[in-house]
């Protein structure tokens, strides 16, 4: 791997690691409703506005089920405000280009399913499909508010290991609320004021035609065999830095344009990159500083924090490495090194600005969190660069995973690994001094159980359905890997598109918003109902004879757990796939 | 009752029993009972099924590789279900020697509630309720009753602690009786209160013997992990048919467009099922419930019966020991330590007054006063009738106890009661003396003030003599987090004393049982369990409020239904034994989760290359362990098989204990049963496979 390679990593995560501590004590004062420093008294009133509007008592306490259907109504709406809108978006307002309804209802349905479960599996073209109504109100509203619904959940689950013998886990309205105005919005306002600076669009202006420098002949069909001039050209632009800035923030990743993050208007320079990537890390890693203090032991989340960053370099690094290294078929017909001329690697399906490096930690990060912003072709990637993000999604979203889900995801696991490590230990198990018993391990089961189980039963379905395989671009192996990473990418709702599978199929729309769905809800309800059950019991006192769960033996445990538990389930499934791709190709042989 | 009943591990006739008892759970309502162990099973059939077909000539693999797959398939069933019959073989072993211990005790039962009724000598077990049965001077109650005719002495002091023998007679408040307790004069007619099998004993030997088995909290939520993990596994292989479907059809695809004849094929369902069962943890299912029954059975060797698993569970959760002063932490009773004679007294002749005044006195501080007279002067034992003297006995009412000489009154007894006898008889009680035994009660002794008529001799002081190594013991618990409470009826002067000595981390003082019961609640309020032994019925409330309470088996009935085990050997320091095979049990369920986990990783390797070289002949580079493609899935499920039997040992004995803190533990652990559950795998399976290349298989 190149210096550079190392320096970018060093950069990126370390400046993330910098952000988490202040970022973390800024969003534990949100959420344990004191007063916010600076943007207290200017939100103050919008906060108190919106509460006597919508007629929610600030100091109001939800039980976990009151919690998790207030969740699943709004949620629900928010599903029919996607739908509708896309349906109606022809007499809306806001629509220059005059974009009519989406059609097909299933790609609608898909979006739709796409954008409340913070996946933004897209399987439609922004630029051609949407209205800048469509895109500002219903899709960046959603990016925003599933963003805080998974900050929602996570905050009353930490609130449930907090707490003790009680049954309130907070109000989710209050929650929704403060998440969005203290969190989403200030963050995001900074991000986007720095993209417009970089150069990114915020315009609800139609999209210019201009004439292209040198016009030039395009063939026509071999039938009439006329060739037509094209001498002008339209530029797709619009409200985009608005909807960029909470993308990358709220871990959605959902392109204002098709190309996603490789698109100049969405992520023009070196720099823009970086804090994309940064916007991405920073709140599902600070938030483990935030549970640490509300849990009244910041190492608790420095040890969760060290298992996320952990996984994410040990596959973001044989990424980045196996992209500078470039195909190695290659390496008698070009130059594959890196020099002062070119960054070297595999550079197909790669953008010249950010080369196999950027493109290998960008795809790392996207996809280590849920975000699945992307820029550059993850199905031009070598076989091995390919396998790294695929296998990061398959840990469940949880290095360090998206806003609010990574970590309640990875707090699954702990619980799992405080079970076993527990008994190992003569105990029954507990976790900050709440017992772990049938109850808990039944719902973390499911929640754990769920994602794979879909991706797994997904692949399968579309491997041996003709719906299915008729959406394949590759035949062999990768073709599989396409199947394998759709199915991956929508059923840990992260979204990210190894591109090569046509998925604006009824096939794919249908089962992709189910994966989406179930994966969304089915692990926020047997979490939410583990933020119940613990926070109705006693907080045991630690003492000698207690498991230390931020000792480097328990992350060690916890990284074991994952890998056997998890990342071991997909071994034949990526042994066909990504697995068999690399042998191949270094074997020359398929 | 005290015995031993350690059974050796591997028992001829328990095996033998075991083995056919393996065959008899084969039966499916059994297996469905255990969800690992069940999916195993369903494959067995499956691969039998198969290998039926395979006869017929329609097999999907070779004839010969899906026998033997079957065939260590069912293995691993019976492996599974041997551990359990092993496990309750034991138990019953243990039950069946109770029983017999039971029946030696025998009764004079009587066929009307009189004394002169002709008496019929009949094993205790025969016993009925509503019997009416004699007991004589030095016999053994046989059973609970009510006291009908007769006045006798009673030795209680196995209940009650107290020596001093207490007097049952029928009617009024003194009419029960306590089965195991002894009479020491005169008779008793007893009408029997309880059916021999309905006793508490009874009840947990039924329960020691597995019949009446439930699982425990925590088995039920490892059951829970292990089949989610379970559920993982089995939709990882059986997707992999599509999937191989499809690498096998779009391999095809490209040879034929290269003109070449097809030769991928999808993976055979014997070999899905071979990597199913290698995957899921059969290690752990099969020995779950076996160290559940073992851990109830490692408490009877220690002469513990519990009343329920839950009851061992929550032992090793226990993080306060309530532990009674005398019996646990100190020897039984106070022993005299030495003589404090007062100014103008020799030592020798207050060793001597003291030495007369407890000649009668047959209580231990007594005879430690003797004996101490006698070691450090040679004053040798006097009868007290040779001497014609009589002896005061200690009453409530005096609180002193002596001798009356001819013109000696010698008094003994607390400061107060002497000062008060001695002032009475017109005598100076001097300052010199109370400041001695304010000195001595202040160290944690107690003071005896002796007095010869009107003249003050001087103190003897009593100590409690702490148990040897029991200091040691308290460390070690701490260092487990387990913080130890000692409970006495002494003053917190001594009190303190004696806990800062013993080294135990609180004492309660002036204990009652109502601040017995209040302390427990407290610690509970405060998130913690704990755990406490008691034998009198005025220990109920506070044992069924502790969450582990060992009742004594000498203690009385309501103590022990009041707790959730019996130590049989009625012997309070117990309680920490009880807590380490807690603490044990859990451990071993930990330790073989962890290895059954860690080997998956092996098993992966030894299966997926070969499983998938018909369609992608490259995935055999996978084979970082060199097995022979035609044994090396076989070779992963042999020794998934005999890993079983290799560990039934671990199970039934549970992993090695020693008291260290959490995180040593959890390393030593980890190490033992995380790495070894990684390498040991590995090196088996190749051994495995070695020796079925050998013998040319």
């Amino acid at each position: 791997m190149t210096p550079n390679a190392w320096l970018q990593m060093a950069l990126l995560i370390g400046t993330a690691l910098l952000l988490v501590k202040p970022v973390g004590i800024y969003m534990a004062r949100v959420y344990e409703n004191q007063p916010v420093p600076g943007l207290g008294k200017v939100l103050g009133p919008v906060e108190r506005g919106i509460y006597r509007v919508c007629g929610v008592s600030a100091q109001h306490q939800q039980n976990w089920k009151r919690y998790t259907v207030a969740l699943l109504l709004f949620n629900l709406l928010g599903f029919m405000a996607v739908y509708f809108i896309q349906k109606w978006q022809g007499w809306l307002p806001l629509n220059p280009t005059h974009m009519s309804a989406v059609a097909p209802s299933a790609l609608a349905l898909n979006t739709a399913a796409s954008f409340i479960t913070n996946t933004n599996w897209q399987n439609y073209a922004g630029e051609t499909t949407m209205s800048y109504c469509t895109q500002m109100t219903a899709l960046t509203v959603q990016n925003f508010l599933s963003a805080a619904t998974g900050l929602t959940v996570l905050v009353a689950f930490v609130r449930g290991l907090a707490r003790k013998t009680t049954t309130e886990l907070g109000s989710f309205w209050v929650d929704l609320t403060r998440s969005v105005l203290y969190i989403l919005l200030p963050f995001s306002l900074a991000l986007a004021a720095i993209l417009i600076w970089q150069g990114v669009p915020q315009t609800l202006g139609k999209y210019p035609t201009v004439h292209v420098v040198q016009p030039f002949h395009q063939a026509g069909a071999p039938t009439t065999a006329a060739s037509t001039t094209i001498a002008t050209q339209t530029i797709a632009i619009g409200p985009v830095a608005s909807q960029e800035a909470i993308k990358e923030l709220g871990t959605n990743g959902g392109g204002f344009f098709n190309a996603n993050s490789a698109h100049p208007f969405e992520n023009p320079t070196g720099l823009t990159n970086f804090l994309e990537e940064l916007a991405i890390l920073l709140l599902p890693l600070a938030f483990c500083y935030t549970f640490g203090r509300m849990v009244g032991d910041a190492r608790q989340g420095w040890a969760v924090l060290a298992a996320m960053v952990v996984l994410l370099l040990a596959l973001m690094i044989p990424c980045v490495i196996a992209e500078q290294a470039g195909n190695p078929l290659l390496a008698h017909y070009c130059d594959q090194k890196p020099s002062v001329l070119q960054a070297g690697g595999n550079m197909v399906g790669k953008e010249a600005r950010f080369g196999p490096v950027n493109s290998g930690i960008f795809a790392a990060v996207a996809t280590g969190t849920s975000t699945g912003a992307v820029n550059s072709m993850l199905d031009s990637f070598t076989p091995l660069g390919g396998l790294c993000p695929l296998w990061l999604m398959q840990l469940s979203e949880v290095a360090p995973g998206g806003v609010g889900s990574g970590l309640y995801g990875m707090l699954m696991f702990v619980l799992i690994t405080v079970f076993i490590a527990g008994l190992m230990i003569g105990r029954t198990p507990e976790y900050l001094g709440k017992k772990i018993e049938a109850f808990e391990m039944k719902m973390a089961s499911i929640a754990i159980l769920i994602p794979p189980s879909l991706v797994l039963v997904g692949t399968a379905m579309a491997c041996v359905t003709a719906a299915g395989l008729a959406g394949i671009a590759n035949p062999g192996a990768h073709g599989f890997s396409e199947i394998l990473y759709a199915m991956t990418s929508q059923a840990n709702n992260n979204g990210s598109a190894f591109a090569g599978l046509n998925g604006d199929s009824t096939f794919y729309n249908v089962i992709g918003a189910l994966l989406m769905l179930a994966a969304r809800f089915w692990t926020i309800i047997p979490t939410m109902a583990i933020a119940g059950s613990l926070a109705g019991k006693k907080i045991i006192p630690a003492g000698s004879g207690t498991l230390s769960t931020y000792s480097p033996l328990f992350v060690f445990i916890l990284l074991a757990i994952i890998v056997v538990v998890i990342a071991l389930t997909f071994f034949p499934a990526l042994a066909l796939g990504p697995i068999v791709e690399q042998l191949q190709m270094m074997t020359g042989r398929w | 009752m005290a015995m031993h009943h350690s059974v050796t591990l591997f028992k001829g006739d328990i095996v033998r029993q075991a083995m056919l008892a393996a065959m008899v759970k084969l039966k499916p309502r059994h297996q469905a009972r255990n969800p690992v162990m069940f999916v195993v099973y369903i494959g067995s059939i499956l691969t039998t099924v198969l290998w039926v077909q395979a006869l017929w000539g329609h097999g999907e693999a070779p004839t010969w590789f899906i026998f033997w797959v079957a065939l260590w398939l069912w293995f691993t069933v019976l492996f599974a279900n041997f551990a359990e019959a092993m496990a309750e073989g034991r138990g019953r072993a243990q039950a069946d020697t109770l029983r017999r211990a039971r029946k030696d005790t025998t009764a004079r039962k009587l066929t009307t509630p009189q004394r002169d009724a002709a008496p019929t000598l009949v094993p205790a077990s025969s016993l009925r309720k509503g019997d009416f049965i004699l007991c004589e001077a030095g016999d053994v109650i046989a059973a609970d009753g009510e006291v009908l005719a007769g006045v006798a002495s009673v030795d209680e002091s196995a209940i009650t602690g107290e020596s001093a023998p207490v007097i049952r007679e029928g009617g009024g408040d003194r009419s029960s009786v306590t089965g195991g307790t002894r009479v020491l004069s005169d008779w008793l007619v007893i009408q029997v209160g309880a059916n021999p099998g309905e006793t508490f004993l009874d009840r947990m030997i039924a329960m020691v013997e597995g019949a009446r088995r439930q699982k425990t909290p925590n088995e039920i939520a490892l059951n829970i992990l292990l089949a989610g993990f379970t559920i993982v596994c089995l939709l990882a292989t059986a997707t992999l048919l599509p999937f191989s479907i499809y690498s096998a059809h779009s391999v095809n695809n490209a040879l034929a467009a290269v003109g070449k004849s097809a030769g991928a094929s999808p993976v055979s369902i014997t070999i899905l099922v071979a990597l199913l069962v290698c995957l899921i943890p059969t290690t752990i299912g099969a020995l779950l419930s076996a160290i559940g029954i073992a851990g109830m059975d490692r408490m009877i060797q220690a002469n513990v019966i519990a009343t329920s698993g839950r009851a061992v569970e929550a032992a090793g959760d226990v993080d306060v020991l309530l532990l009674d002063k005398t019996g646990t932490i100190t020897l039984g009773n106070r022993q005299a330590v030495a003589f404090h004679p007062a100014g103008g007294v020799a030592e020798k002749d207050l060793a001597d007054a003291a030495q007369l005044s407890s000649l009668a006195d047959e209580t231990p501080e007594g005879r430690s006063v003797v004996i101490l007279a006698k070691n450090k002067f040679g004053m040798r034992q006097r009868q007290v009738d040779h001497l014609g003297a009589s002896f005061v006995p200690f009453t409530a009412q005096t609180r002193m106890s002596g001798i009356d000489l001819r013109d000696r009154h010698i008094r003994k007894g607390a400061d107060a009661a002497i000062e008060q006898y001695v002032q009475s008889l017109g005598g100076e009680f001097p300052a010199e003396i109370r400041s001695t035994a304010d000195n001595i009660s202040r160290s944690g002794g107690t003071p005896l003030v002796v007095a010869d008529g009107a003249r003050a001799l001087g103190v003897i002081e009593l100590k409690d003599i702490v148990k040897g190594g029991i200091r040691e013991r308290f460390a070690e618990l701490r260092s487990m987090g387990i913080k130890t409470v000692m409970v006495t009826g002494d003053n917190p002067l001594t009190a303190a004393a004696i806990a800062a000595e013993a080294g135990v981390d609180d004492f309660l003082a002036q204990a009652t049982p109502e601040t017995k019961l209040k302390l427990i609640r407290e610690y509970q309020a405060g998130g913690r369990l704990v755990a406490m032994t008691g034998d009198g019925t005025n220990d109920a409330p506070a044992l069924a409020q502790a969450d582990v309470a060992v009742a004594m088996n000498s203690g009385t009935q309501a103590a022990k239904e009041a707790g959730n085990m019996v130590d049989l050997d009625s012997n309070p320091t117990k309680l920490i034994e009880v807590v380490e095979t807690g603490k044990q049990l859990l451990m071993t369920r930990g330790a073989l989760t962890t290895f059954s986990i860690a080997n998956d990783v092996s098993k992966y390797f030894a299966i997926l290359p070969v499983m998938f070289a018909p369609v992608y002949p490259q995935l055999g580079r996978l084979n970082i362990m060199d097995l022979d493609p035609h044994t090396a899935i076989l070779s992963a499920v042999i020794f998934n098989a005999l890993i079983i039997i290799a560990l039934i040992p671990i199970a039934l004995k549970g992993v090695t204990y020693r008291p260290r803190p959490a995180n040593t533990l959890l390393w030593n652990n980890i190490l033992i049963y995380g790495l070894g559950g990684l390498i040991v795998p590995f090196i088996g399976i190749k051994a495995i496979d070695m020796i079925l290349n050998t013998v040319r298989f």
